[in-house]
């Protein structure tokens, strides 16, 4: 990690956005705070995977804009926010039989020309990427013949080999056991620390969410329901109004920081 | 592993990637110029080298006519339509994630057949018009098929599934014209129903070699983003890929290809469906895989034709060798894919 990346002003303004003619997103309007790690948690299908892809440039907006250090994202040349933004999707193909440092080596695409060859500095953030990961040992594997931590480990080497200043990944820890989560956002954090790299992250996860992030936002049908630090987004009424469920909150023995424990209709010892 | 070891394991493999890229594509061209030159020289007897180079230069005493006159131009087209199909093919079975959503399955070899077909039958067109009639028909079902089976880029078996349909009806819409050509002559339908290189003439050659430029060119200029794309269209774009405007270039890059070979030798059966899955198999998962299914394109539809003339009890025409040999490998793929939905 040795190129440090640039702090980035990264703003949706009044955005709505949505498919055909179905709108999801309704009027979001965010400042991701530059070099600082933003979690976006919320129900299944609220959106947030759209706001991702949104803010990444790979869905055009109904209205309202994306502003990259207020340049609107939607009128910059693809290849151009690529090299300052990337996402990882929730759900990237691999193609059959592609070696690990091939597709890590993907993540040079824009920075390569079309007639550019391979250059050292591919080499140097393939490599970095790869060791940052922990993937290096697996280098000349198949990714096939890994087991899905290793894999999701590579993806997110592609995203870091693309050295973009800011990084959005949707659900970078699904599917994952919880060991390999918390390798995950461990390794996030290194590199939300060691090169300054702004980070948005979809979790599933809210304990999760609430310990690694700096920022939390809260979607719910489409909308902020509310944002800020961690320890004042989750409370039992934000958890009520964006999940419907109930819960406690309670101290996080570990992070010092708030936790939530859901209460069910069964196995419960409240009265 | 050491950081140091990593680099240089790395560097090694791509290194040896690279060699073993060139070794394969050399190894094909050399096996394209082989059949070329047999092509050239075998007939019912071989010709001698130095009678073949005699011939090729023109020489008084050398036999001219059938070198120069006709197995050159069988052979050049052999080359070019291959090439065509091969390219063609593979760039629609990688951008559809889908060996089986090849041109010549989803119809469109077969649109450009019937559009050639019509334009020459009855509207009496010749040389470069009925190639284009014929793009113009190709990109026609293209957006047909895509309307279908509702966009999303992704081949569904919905697509290949429509695209079958469309090319069983095209077949029949060229089966009829040709029973209403005023002169019917079985050599030019089985051409246009088969594909053939029968009665090679340099003047079908010239048309399909500019497309192979033009559309050829084009597709190698989209050759790196059509391979980011196989990451998915949001991996891609991420990347900083358009994904419609990379498969619109693509897809006109592979129709042209295909009609204009198909508007020259027929739509030569299976060649294009099996160039890609060879290759593949050939080249591994490293890079080179356009080039050598376009050179595998050619291979199949030389050898093909020398099989087709000398190998066996009856003259066939190349359409019938290679959809003999193309048929099994449909069936064993249509198989495969109902047990894991495979990539090429
Ligand atoms: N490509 C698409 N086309 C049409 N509708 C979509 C598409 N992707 C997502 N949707 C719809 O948009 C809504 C929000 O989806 P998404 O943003 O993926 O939710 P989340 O990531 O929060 O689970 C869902 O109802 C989903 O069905
Ligand atoms: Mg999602």
């Amino acid at each position: 990690m040795n190129v440090m990346a640039k702090a980035r002003q990264l703003t949706a303004q009044e955005l709505s956005a949505g498919y055909d003619r179905r709108t999801i997103l309704e009027d979001v309007s965010l400042e991701v705070p530059a070099g600082k790690i933003t979690a976006i948690v919320g129900g299944n299908a609220c959106g947030k995977s759209t706001l991702l892809r949104t803010l990444a440039r790979i869905l055009q907006p109904k209205g309202g804009s994306v502003l990259l250090d207020g340049k609107a994202v939607h009128q910059m040349p693809s290849r151009a926010v690529a090299q300052v933004m990337g996402l990882l999707p929730q759900s990237p193909i691999a193609p059959e039989g592609i070696t690990v440092s091939d597709l890590v080596g993907r993540g040079r695409h824009p920075h390569q020309g079309l007639f550019s060859r391979w250059s050292a500095a591919d080499d140097r953030a393939v490599e970095a990427a790869l060791e940052a990961t922990g993937t290096r040992a697996f280098a000349e594997r198949e990714l096939d013949t890994l087991s899905g931590g290793q894999r999701q480990r590579v993806w997110i080497a592609m995203a870091l080999a693309q050295e973009t200043d800011v990084l959005l990944l949707d659900e970078p820890t699904t599917f994952l056991d919880v060991a390999h989560q918390i390798e995950v956002l461990d390794l996030l954090v290194d590199m939300n620390l060691a090169r300054g790299t702004t980070v948005v992250m979809v979790l599933h996860d809210l304990n999760l969410a609430v310990r690694y992030a700096d920022h939390l936002v809260a979607l719910a049908d489409g909308r902020i329901h509310s944002e800020g630090a961690p320890e004042a987004v989750l409370t039992e009424d934000m958890v009520r109004a964006v999940f419907g469920l109930e819960c406690r909150i309670q101290r996080d023995p570990i992070s010092g920081g708030p936790s939530m424990v859901p209460i069910g209709r069964h196995k419960s010892q409240l009265a | 592993m050491s950081a140091a070891e990593v680099h240089m394991a790395l560097a090694g493999r791509r290194q040896r990637e690279g060699r073993r890229v060139v070794l394969a594509l050399g190894g094909l061209v050399a096996l394209v110029f082989c059949l070329v030159f047999l092509t050239l020289s075998c007939g019912r007897g071989c010709l001698a080298p130095a009678d073949l180079m005699a011939a090729l230069l023109g020489h008084e005493d050398a036999p001219g006519f059938i070198v120069n006159d006709l197995r050159l131009p069988r052979a050049a087209l052999s080359l070019v339509t291959g090439l065509c199909f091969g390219l063609g093919g593979v760039a629609f079975q990688v951008m559809l994630r889908n060996p089986l959503a090849s041109p010549d399955i989803i119809g469109i070899s077969a649109s450009a057949g019937a559009a050639a077909v019509f334009a020459i039958v009855i509207l009496s067109f010749d040389g470069w018009v009925v190639s284009a009639v014929a793009v113009v028909s190709g990109l026609v079902v293209v957006v047909m098929i895509w309307a279908l089976s509702s966009r999303r880029g992704a081949a569904g078996a919905r697509l290949i599934l429509i695209g079958i349909g469309v090319s069983a009806m095209l077949d029949s819409v060229t089966a009829y014209v040709l029973l209403e050509a005023p002169a019917w002559d079985r050599a030019e339908a089985m051409r246009w129903l088969t594909g053939s290189v029968n009665g090679a003439q340099m003047g079908q050659v010239w048309p399909v070699l500019g497309a192979l430029v033009v559309f050829g060119g084009l597709l190698a200029a989209v050759s790196r983003d059509l391979d980011i794309l196989r990451l998915g269209d949001d991996a891609a774009q991420a990347l900083g890929v358009r994904a419609d405007g990379t498969r619109l270039r693509v897809t006109v890059a592979a129709v042209g290809l295909v009609a204009f070979a198909t508007s020259a030798a027929g739509p030569i059966s299976f060649v294009a469906f099996l160039s890609g899955p060879i290759a593949a198999r050939v080249m591994g998962p490293s890079r080179g895989l356009l080039p050598a299914a376009g050179l595998i394109g050619a291979v199949l539809v030389l050898a093909g034709d020398y099989v087709g003339q000398f190998m066996l009890p009856y003259r066939l025409p190349v359409g019938v060798v290679t959809g003999a040999v193309g048929a099994p490998f449909l069936l064993y793929l249509i198989v495969r894919t109902n047990r894991n939905g495979g990539t090429i």
